[in-house]
């Protein structure tokens, strides 16, 4: 007998739910047989308030669009007005702003170990996951001066120089965190019930990935090698030596694997910018804020964050503030139209599974 | 995958090994206190002392979070606008934009994480005021190296120093379009010039204008409070760069250089009617007359001549412009520079009788019968002598009569050893007029060389020039030779006495330390002061004069109502926008009692 479609609504306030949205879901016993994702709870229209704002203002902001990765959105904003105003950034900044670029990564993805087991019940693992992610919140405290949001990388370089010994507390960090990583093996990617829940589930269409707009681990899972990182190097990515790991499968468990063996290749960046990095400079000043014009013309810069490609498009008009700024983030694909093909004829119980596996972030679809 | 796991299952309980270890995060605040890292950006705190409440912090923070509100026991004065910032931290978000903006360096963020209080309205708070103990917690710092204030400001283009004395050519040369674009960029709007500034002209506004390259705005902002820019442009005293925020860490923002710059983007009467395109009233029927040309008798003229009235100005020299065509010399403010602003001022209507001293070729009482209102701007023609031995002889010269008859165009037989006494403009003025006649020039001064109270731009230049400052120095006589011209100048060294009252230190002469310095000319320049003598036995009655000057109120008006003055004669500042803003303020005296009464 074919049980009768129920309608559920998942979220907005569902610990299962990365930030601030909802899934309708329709079930049938507890397979979904359609899925529609609902935002418009977390809208702070940060784009129309960058245009408010002059053109540093806005660096303040950025960061609100992800809290677990502030950087990218930053790193994004300030090349493309880099870019539109042809200002230098000295080699400094740029390796130091790699590496912030970095860290925030490894603290994201610790974040995500958090989210992706928990999502399956296996909550010890975010316990020590988000313990270790403090270690990381340390050095961004020293570094930038703030924890979470750091506001640390601008137009021109980033906001102040490496403190004192600084280079050294960073490689022991990742000496610790590398270590650290073979207890997270044992205790969740090892795990027969990780396994069992993640393997063959949420599969996205290696055919159509790409026609989709996926990005990111998400598509790296799918066995296409994409990173901004190495097909359009920015800063001094193309001075370093790694590589993009990708995972056939096209599951949870494929994009798992992908950001397991990616936080090894951040770690290994993390200690090449540190042997690399030259002296000099760390900032290129730009001029009294609030008469700082930047000449006709538009840009966009894009960053590979840990969702996947985000980007930053800014127009101006000559004047001393951004004519139009539009972000351009992984989750509009990944969270929206990506999820709601997903989670057809998968289990009620995977929604969250899936939402974390794929990176869901609210911000970056309501922006 | 078999059914069951064996590794997958077992795997996991390794974290058994981690039983018992105290996680990091509890390591930490608020169980345990930790102290933040040096640069943690953390609440706000703010040196009371230090700041001067420009509100650069409140203008760039972009949640509104910072207010500028008065504290008790902190009065405004020039350059300090009495007020200091209030963090709403609601809406704080900690980027520590202000203190990156902050152009003294007293905001700060401290290592504070939290803040405790069982106050509703705690929220709002003044740094400094209500966290003194933040002084020992600061983290977050501004310094020079990572401030956003542009501290260095964009070189004058001048002449170099012995090319000049070559020639009366100007010295300065004047911003081009891209530096003044660069300097008006550094100016944070803040407003405290335009309180020193006794005109308060609109210096944000135009200075902004600049930046924005519109440079037309500029002027019509500029001429909305004072009709002769460009004379201020080039040789205002500028107290407005006292007390730029800038300044407290930098150069201040090059204000004068800038008005310069604006002006001078209009060369000539017509284009300045053009582009200022001023409103004038139609005729209101009242009639007043000026005596005396200068910026004071100009400036109330002009507005007058804006509001309706039908102004006539009497001036006793063949130009206009007072001390500022005969005082100044030409190397700092070329004449056709002042030409085309009085070209414009006559534009407007104003009528100007040239050649027509009052009290000699007419009488004060026919002025003052004949208008509605009368406006004094005399200024200060005649100077004091020093009273030493040896003042009459020939070839010593008081300086302002030596400038009045080289900017006319004659000649005057300075030698080739000229001796210049005083420490004011009119003294370096006198000295580097010599140089470019050739002489060797030296300054005698009573004080030092940082009490002079010329611009210390003059100084340098006079320096550069090659004119030599003898500082300390109090003349006692002038020696002539047997024809009765002088020879040499002696003087005493003084020495510095702190005063008991707090006051600057006084020189006092060290008997016995007599030195003589040979001369063939000595320039007197220790002041001016007044020539009332043209007001009619009545007048000097009924207008009360103290200590030189009118007494005046604060619409510069007399005390015979119908009389107003401005400029050297009534204020005791003696520049050139001093004079202007008397005359702004007498053309609303006098509106107020022709216009309003009626």
């Amino acid at each position: 007998m074919r049980e009768k479609a129920t309608t559920l609504y998942i979220g907005p306030q569902h610990p299962g739910i990365t930030g601030n949205m909802m899934v309708r879901v329709k079930v049938e016993g507890d397979t979904i047989v359609k899925a529609t994702t609902e935002v418009g709870y977390l809208h702070r229209a940060f784009e129309k308030l960058i245009e408010q704002r002059n053109w540093l203002q806005s660096f303040t902001l950025l960061c609100r669009f992800c809290v677990p990765e502030p950087d990218p959105v930053e790193e994004s904003y300030a090349r493309a007005v880099e870019e539109l105003e042809g200002r230098e950034v000295p080699e400094r900044a740029k390796y130091i702003r790699v590496m912030v670029l970095e860290l925030a990564r490894i603290a994201s993805y610790m974040l995500w170990y958090g989210g992706q087991a928990g999502s399956l019940g296996l909550y010890t693992v975010g316990q020590w996951s988000v313990g270790d992610r403090n270690y990381i919140l340390d050095l961004f405290e020293e570094l930038t001066g703030g924890r979470v949001y750091h506001m640390y990388i601008w137009p021109g370089g980033v906001r102040r120089d490496m403190p004192e010994g600084f280079e050294e507390k960073v490689l022991k960090t990742m000496d610790y965190l590398e270590k650290r990583l073979d207890d997270y093996d044992d205790l969740m990617f090892e795990n027969s019930i990780f396994k069992k829940r993640t393997k063959g589930i949420g599969i996205i269409d290696k055919a159509k990935a790409i026609e989709w707009g996926v990005v990111g681990p998400p598509l790296r899972g799918c066995g296409i090698k994409h990173d901004v990182r190495i097909d359009d190097p920015y800063e001094v990515y193309d001075k370093l030596d790694f590589v993009v790991p990708t995972h056939e499968g096209g599951d949870i468990w494929s994009r798992a694997q992908v950001r397991r063996q990616e936080i090894r290749q951040s770690i290994r960046i993390v200690r090449q910018v540190i042997d690399k990095i030259p002296g000099g400079d760390f900032y290129n000043k730009i001029p009294n804020p609030q008469k700082w014009a930047l000449p006709k013309g538009d840009a966009y810069a894009r960053t590979e964050a840990v969702r996947g490609e985000v980007g930053m498009y800014v127009s101006s008009d000559g004047g001393t503030h951004p004519r139009r700024a539009h972000f351009r983030g992984a989750a509009y694909v990944h969270a929206i139209t990506l999820l709601e093909d997903l989670l057809v004829g998968e289990n009620l119980a995977d929604i969250s599974a899936i939402m974390n596996s794929l990176g869901t972030c609210p911000p970056e679809i309501e922006r | 995958m078999s059914f069951f796991d064996l590794k997958g299952t077992l795997k996991p309980l390794t974290a058994l090994k981690q039983f018992g270890k105290q996680p990091h995060t509890l390591k930490e605040t608020p169980f345990v206190p930790r102290e933040a890292a040096d640069r943690y950006r953390g609440f706000h705190y703010n040196d009371l002392e230090e700041c001067i409440g420009c509100g650069n912090c409140s203008t760039i923070c972009q949640n509104q979070a910072i207010d500028m509100v008065p504290v008790e026991g902190i009065e405004g004065k020039k350059g300090d606008s009495g007020l200091r910032p209030r963090i709403d931290h609601g809406r704080c978000c900690w980027c520590g934009l202000c203190v990156e903006v902050c152009p003294t360096g007293s905001l700060s963020l401290t290592k504070d994480y939290v803040y405790v209080s069982d106050d509703a309205d705690s929220f709002l708070w003044m740094p400094g005021v209500d966290n003194p103990e933040g002084k020992e917690r600061k983290s977050f710092v501004s310094t020079e190296a990572t401030s956003l204030n542009d501290f260095a400001r964009i070189p004058m283009p001048e002449l170099e120093g012995m090319e000049r004395v070559k020639s009366f050519a100007e010295v300065v040369l004047g911003y081009n379009e891209e530096q003044a674009r660069a300097e008006a960029s550094r100016c944070i709007s803040c407003g405290l010039c335009t309180e020193a500034c006794p005109e308060h002209m609109h210096i944000p506004e135009y200075i902004n204008a600049i930046a924005r390259a519109n440079d037309a705005d500029a002027v019509r902002i500029i001429y909305d409070n004072n009709p002769l820019p460009e004379m201020c442009g080039k040789v205002c005293t500028r107290r407005c760069e006292e007390v730029c925020a800038i300044a407290h860490r930098g150069e201040p923002i090059a204000i004068r250089w800038l008005k310069r710059y604006a002006t001078e983007t209009v060369n000539n009467a017509d284009l300045i009617k053009e582009i200022v395109n001023p409103e004038i009233n139609a005729p209101n029927g009242f009639k007043v007359g000026i005596v005396g040309a200068g910026p004071s008798g100009l400036t109330a003229a002009y507005y007058l001549a804006l509001r309706g009235f039908d102004c006539t100005i009497y001036e006793a020299h063949a130009k206009a412009g007072g001390m500022t065509m005969y005082g100044i010399p030409k190397y700092r403010f070329p004449e056709e520079s002042l030409d085309k602003q009085i070209e414009y001022i006559q534009k407007i209507g104003v009528k100007i009788h040239f050649n027509t001293r009052v009290g000699k070729d007419i009488s004060f009482k026919e002025i003052y019968e004949k208008y509605d209102a009368v406006f004094v701007g005399v200024g200060f023609p005649k100077p004091w002598t020093l009273g030493v031995e040896g003042e009459d002889l020939q070839g010593s010269i008081q300086a302002v009569n030596f400038l009045y008859e080289i900017n006319n165009g004659k000649q005057v037989d300075i030698g080739d050893k000229v001796i210049v006494i005083g420490g004011g403009n009119v003294a370096i003025d006198a000295a580097r007029v010599s140089r470019r006649l050739g002489a060797d020039v030296t300054i005698l001064y009573r004080r030092r060389v940082q009490d002079m109270p010329a611009d210390w731009e003059e100084i340098e230049g006079a320096e550069e020039e090659g004119v030599h400052i003898v500082p300390q120095a109090i003349p006692i006589q002038f020696h002539g030779d047997d024809k009765g011209h002088v020879k040499a100048v002696e003087y005493l060294l003084a020495e510095m006495v702190p005063d008991e009252r707090g006051r600057r230190p006084k020189p006092v002469a060290i008997e016995g330390s007599n030195k003589t310095i040979e001369a063939t000319a000595v320039l007197g320049a220790i002041g001016q002061q007044g020539d009332y003598s043209f007001l009619e036995e009545e007048f000097a009655e009924k207008i009360r004069i103290e200590r030189g000057r009118f007494v005046v109120n604060e619409f510069q008006q007399t005390t015979d109502p119908k009389i107003f003055a401005g400029g050297d004669a009534a204020n005791r500042t003696a520049d050139a926008i001093s004079a202007i803003a008397d005359g702004y303020r007498a053309v609303k005296g006098i509106e107020a009692m022709l216009v309003k009464e009626k």
